[in-house]
């Protein structure tokens, strides 16, 4: 583990270093690469309030255990998972099983299987820093970065909206460890992640014609919330979606034939 | 606790949300060999996927206690009905977000 940490650190410190140094070198691939950044940098902004205040959240109650800041920035770092690591301050507090720790946190984070799946060719074109990216696929990333695509951005911005959400997710848990608690009152600030799945569900429900897998996840997970409640719904709603959507597929490539015959219509 | 133990945790954890995410890439390693199937689940997870995840942002919402949920569902038609209309996210985002909080102090 120490050893894969020291080379994740190594490829982003690299990466980062890289940046810079063409910024520095190539003035006409300087000014690309500020289009990408700013661009990314916009992409990234609706996640930032979210990450800033529960990575606050987060490295104030890694405090309450008793843990410093160096552990707040490694493990927002290497983890970056939002419950996951509220989760693994309780395993701190408790010191839980490692057996415990491992199980709970590949079933709190089951979800990411999914995310994965949509990337598997676009995620190609950024070559071994792919890695980097499939790294940092949290809710969040993966939701804003779905839209990049019918945008015709540059592949680079998915790397870095993956980088600039993590680095809010960082300095956010490194600042509420720092404080150790909040001077005003911020209860709610978490709404803007609420806010900004709505946002991206009406996004592409305007955008797209084919409006059953949109459908398909809102039943699904409404009912398996009902059966399951809060905390085991999502992984068997969103296997129902998949399963829902395998067997509909003739349904999309009708839809998509319609499509073609407008389009050359 | 230890450092060690603390150490040991951490990275416990980090290996697990890694490997959750890293999973379809280790068995889809090959790009040009990945099925049909699952190319196209990847076209059309998305949407189901942000639908689930509104969900689960509201999960923990008290429909029973509290302010019935009020908060929250006014919040959501804001976001999306700002978006609707203008579809400047900074705008509908930024606006839920304040309404939300506000209902929630005097609810």
């Amino acid at each position: 583990m120490k050893r894969f940490a020291i080379i994740y650190n190594f490829i982003l410190i690299k990466e980062i270093a890289g940046a810079i140094l063409i910024m520095f070198e190539k003035r006409k691939e300087c000014r690309i690469l500020k289009k990408i950044l700013s661009y990314s940098f916009k992409r990234s902004q609706p996640v930032m309030y979210g990450y800033l205040f529960l990575g606050i959240t987060f490295g104030i109650m890694l405090r309450e255990t008793g843990n410093g800041v160096f552990w707040a920035f490694i493990s927002s770092l290497f983890i970056y998972a939002g419950s996951g690591q509220f989760l693994m301050c309780e395993f701190i507090a408790d010191n839980a099983p490692l057996i415990t720790c491992g199980v709970m946190t590949i079933l709190l984070n089951s979800r990411h299987i999914f995310y994965g799946l949509s990337f598997l060719t676009r995620f190609n074109v950024l070559g071994k820093k792919k890695w980097i990216s499939i790294l940092e696929l949290t809710d969040e990333t993966y939701s804003v970065l779905c839209f990049t695509e019918k945008d015709n951005a540059h592949p680079l911005t998915m790397l870095f909206i993956s980088l600039f959400d993590h680095s809010y997710w960082i300095i956010g848990s490194v600042i509420g460890n720092l404080i150790g608690s909040i001077p005003f009152d911020f209860t709610g600030v978490d709404f803007s992640m609420t806010a900004l799945f709505v946002v991206l569900f009406v996004e592409q429900w305007k955008s797209s014609g084919y409006k059953l897998p949109a459908i398909t996840g809102f039943v699904s997970s409404v009912v398996f919330l009902l059966l399951l409640g809060p905390d085991n719904f999502i992984f068997p709603s969103l296997v129902l979606s998949s399963v829902v959507l395998i067997f509909t597929r003739s349904l999309y490539e009708k839809n998509e034939a319609k499509k073609k015959e407008v389009h050359r219509a | 606790m230890t450092t060690t133990r603390l150490i040991l945790i951490i990275a416990v954890c980090a290996v697990c949300t890694m490997l959750t995410r890293a999973i379809p890439f280790l068995v889809f390693r090959d790009a040009e060999k990945v099925p049909k199937i699952v190319l196209y689940l990847g076209k059309v997870l998305p949407p189901a996927v942000i639908a689930t995840l509104v969900i689960y942002a509201l999960r923990n919402t008290e429909v029973l206690t509290g302010a019935h949920g009020i908060p929250e569902l006014i919040g959501v038609l804001c976001a999306g009905v700002l978006h609707w209309i203008w579809r400047n996210s900074f705008v509908s985002i930024g606006v839920a977000t304040v309404l939300y909080m506000v209902l929630l102090r005097i609810m």
